[in-house]
């Protein structure tokens, strides 16, 4: 068991390293640090001085992977890619344009996204994984047929209108919570409600649809005709068994994206002003702040893989027969 | 060898040839006819490429049994043939809006001066739409702006009021009364209109029912409401009848009024709204085309060669799967953003740099978006090449790419169909919310996310504007609903696995 977490986590270097090679191309050789500089001062009438102190004040002025002019180790460790890019590696993000810590930033900036993220993720799946279990019991018939047609709707909706719609009612109409803000501690919960529903009743359409033929799939195979054999209820034969043998699917689906909850949801944030790693990564892109940018796909690309291990460790606890080798 | 007529007929590529020769001859020799100047724009030239592989590929499939028995189960499902009846009007809408044209303004010494302005064959037709702009926000039927504004009456003197639009209502005396009486009798009119219409339409179907039947007219009609056979035609002839009825009434309207109202700058919001029907496509289609060729290639070659290339495209595809979607469009955006600002001599105008943006969008987006077809194909390979034969095809001596070509390929075709399919209503989708976050379409560029994303900023107005809103809802969701219901049809007919289930 330690030997394989070992492995995947020895497994996952690599593809970090791309990762980080592919977005050091993408903000550094695709477009040098000048025209970045140019970009943020303002294409137009700009001094190569002022690109200058644009420049020195992030760091960029340094030469990109080899530097000529220093000695011995420096010739690799004073370049853009060593500061800004290995430097991830070690969770040292750097600062953002207006020279904040980016590190810290996220360190307070990913509870907020949490509080969000967790309860629509724990109330969605159960919400999904019941309904799409009355679906299941009551298949072809009306209910089921429906309830299919209700789900394709509610994925055609985009997400922005959900939040416009859920803002609009609660604004015009219900009163009973604020529509956007956030407060620290218990008193958050109020601004948490509201941004949570939507959540979840966003991700009904897909959730629901995907777990029912999760469950249509098992509930043909053989073992659950030997349960109904022996003469146990509909219902128990789908709580016991089918759900049993549903979480595998469920699982591949769900555990990969625990760590990822950290991240936030970029719309949902930045319409409820919710202090969170969403808002976070929407601003700096609208304010074009490529540090923060950076940072954001390093982190989110190490949490994927994080759950990827997780994926396959929830495995072997689930199912006995799944051996890791 | 002598080839004949009839053999040259009966080849794979004989009839689609002759349809896509056609269209080119239309698409690219009426202008030459005409006093405007076309202008064809990279993402033009890509849905043209689109839909002469659409031909194409249309035409292979009707010659193969196991792709088109499918197909025909497609069609006998009512939810994908009405679906398919609204998609069609989409992309007819968008594909007639895909043929640009600049008109000619002046000419001296030979040589003509063409405006900046740049219109497209739908413009032909939605003109009045189009020229018809008012000066800010009005609501949908409104005879008045939106905002008041300080007027001056006959006498000099001056007061403050909503004034009238110049173009929504303006052939009403007093719209205060006028108004509901006329909209009915407008409405009534685009009825009828429509009515005729659909009547024609239906008369020429019994028309051709019974040329190819020889039976009367009435057993024609008769045939046409009761007959299995007919089953699929009555349920496309209903769902065009009932779009032609919407249609011609708003059609009417929209002559006398601005239906779904004006936006801030005095456009008026259903053409918006149609026009954004090209953007959506655009990034709903070829998004797919240009990731196909990548997660084909390298789906069936990481497959079937095993060893290090499939290794090496593993690790390609994991990688770029384990960066976030809109973080990684997001910087990859963000990049080509910089970059086109520094490099403006690359750009003809500024259209052109809106339409490479789009077409940059529907890269990134199909770089992302490629992992996931590319594992489905890498999976499925696996398991086709170990069939007897591929392996019997090996023992013979047949090359790599003859097997992947002749055997592998038209095998996983059924695959990819579905993949392209589910994809779309995704990708439009994702437009608006990209569009949100400011890393979607360039802003000039007429979209949904971008009309959402203005509307949004007026939503704190006290009174509300919303029609700018619901107009995108409106044809968003019609839209992707249609896209999400074809693609359920499409599934099911080629995933037998999934049919079975149901039961």
């Amino acid at each position: 068991m330690f030997a394989y977490i070992l492995r995947r986590i020895l497994y996952a270097i690599p593809i970090l390293i791309g990762v980080n090679l592919l977005t050091f191309s993408l903000f550094f050789v695709v477009n040098s640090p000048d025209d970045m500089a140019r970009m943020n001062l303002g294409v137009k009438h700009v001094t190569p001085a002022a690109i200058e102190k644009w420049k020195q004040e992030r760091g960029y002025d340094k030469p990109l992977v080899y530097n000529h002019s220093a000695e011995g180790f420096k010739q690799f460790s004073d370049t853009i890619f060593f500061d800004k890019s290995l430097k991830l590696f070690v969770f040292d993000f750097g600062s953002a344009d207006d020279g904040r810590d980016i590190g810290f930033d996220i360190s307070q900036r990913m509870w907020p996204s949490l509080a969000i993220a967790l309860p629509v993720f724990i109330i969605g799946i159960l919400f999904n994984i019941t309904f799409a279990m009355l679906l299941a019991f009551f298949r072809a018939t009306y209910i089921d047929i429906w309830g299919v047609v209700l789900c394709v709707v509610l994925m055609s909706i985009s997400g922005l209108f959900y939040i416009i719609g859920g803002q609009y009612l609660v604004g015009k109409f219900l009163h009973l919570v604020p529509i956007s803000g956030y407060d620290t501690g218990i008193s958050a919960i109020k601004f948490l409600i509201l941004p949570v529903i939507i959540g979840v009743i966003g991700g009904i359409g897909a959730g629901s649809r995907w777990y029912r033929t999760i469950f249509l799939e098992e509930i043909n195979k053989d073992y659950v005709r030997t349960a109904r054999a022996k003469g146990l209820s509909e219902p128990r034969v789908l709580y016991k068994h089918v759900l049993k043998n549903a979480m595998i699917p469920i699982l591949t689906g769900a555990v990969v994206v625990i760590p990822l909850l950290f991240m936030g949801s970029l719309i949902t944030e930045s319409f409820f002003g919710i202090p969170g790693l969403g808002s976070y990564t929407i601003d700096a892109i609208q304010n074009q702040d490529f540090a923060i940018v950076r940072a954001m796909v390093f982190l989110g690309s190490v949490l994927y893989i994080i759950g990827l291990v997780m994926t396959d460790i929830s495995y072997t606890m689930v199912d006995p027969r799944v051996r890791l080798s | 060898m002598n080839i004949s007529l009839n053999s040259l007929r009966q080849s794979y590529w004989f009839a689609p040839s002759i349809t896509v020769l056609i269209l080119a001859a239309i698409i690219f020799g009426v202008p030459l006819f005409m006093d405007i100047k076309p202008i064809y724009l990279w993402t033009d030239r890509l849905i043209f490429i689109l839909v002469a592989g659409i031909i194409y590929l249309a035409a292979y499939i009707r010659r193969k049994p196991h792709l088109r028995t499918p197909w025909s189960y497609v069609f006998q499902s009512r939810r994908a043939l009405i679906s398919i009846v609204i998609l069609s009007i989409y992309a007819l809408l968008g594909l007639l809006d895909s043929i640009h044209y600049q008109k000619p303004l002046s000419s001296d010494n030979n040589e003509t001066h063409y405006s900046v302005e740049l219109f497209s064959s739908l413009d032909v037709v939605l003109g009045h739409l189009h020229e018809r702009v008012e000066k800010t926000y009005s609501a949908p039927f409104a005879s008045n702006l939106f905002a008041k504004e300080t007027l001056a009456d006959a006498e000099g003197k001056q007061y403050r009021d909503y004034p009238r639009l110049e173009y929504g209502g303006r052939h009403l005396d007093k719209p205060d009364e006028q108004l509901m009486s006329d909209i009915a009798s407008k409405s009534l009119e685009g009825l009828a209109n429509g009515l005729v219409t659909s009547i024609i339409i239906v008369l020429l179907v019994l028309l051709m029912i019974k040329t190819t039947r020889q039976k009367s007219m009435f057993l024609a009609w008769q045939g046409l409401r009761h007959s299995r056979s007919f089953y699929s035609l009555r349920i496309v002839l209903m769902t065009a009848v009932v779009l032609i009825l919407m249609a011609s009434t708003i059609w009417e309207l929209s002559f006398y009024y601005h239906v779904f109202g004006t936006d801030k700058v005095g456009q008026d919001v259903l053409y918006l709204s149609i026009k954004s029907i090209r953007t959506g496509l655009v990034i709903g289609t070829l998004t797919t085309l240009v990731m196909l060729p990548f997660a084909i290639l390298l789906g069936i070659m990481a497959g079937y060669f095993r060893g290090w290339v499939d290794d090496v495209i593993q690790y390609l595809y994991t990688t770029l799967s384990s960066i976030p979607g809109v973080l990684l469009i997001a910087a990859a955006i963000l990049s080509i953003q910089v970059y086109m600002a520094n490099h403006p001599e690359l750009f003809e105008s500024a259209r052109d740099q809106a339409d490479l943006r789009l077409l940059a969008l529907c890269v990134v987006l199909g770089i992302t978006g490629w992992t996931g077809l590319c594992r489905l194909l890498r999976g499925e390979v696996l398991k086709l090449r170990e069939m007897d034969y591929i392996q019997a095809a090996t023992a013979f001596g047949v090359g790599h790419f003859t097997i992947i070509g002749r055997h592998l390929l038209p095998n996983v075709l059924h695959i990819i169909l579905i993949m392209v399919v589910l994809d779309f209503s995704g990708l439009v989708l994702a437009e608006a919310v990209l569009s949100y976050v400011q890393v979607g379409v360039d802003p000039s560029t007429i979209s949904w996310g971008n009309m959402i994303n203005g509307a949004r900023l007026e939503l704190a107005r006290e009174p509300m504007v919303w029609w700018s809103l619901i107009a995108a809802f409106v044809f968003m969701f019609t839209m992707v609903l249609a896209a999400n219901l074809f693609a359920d049809a499409v599934r099911d007919a080629f995933d037998p696995r999934l049919n079975r289930s149901t039961t």
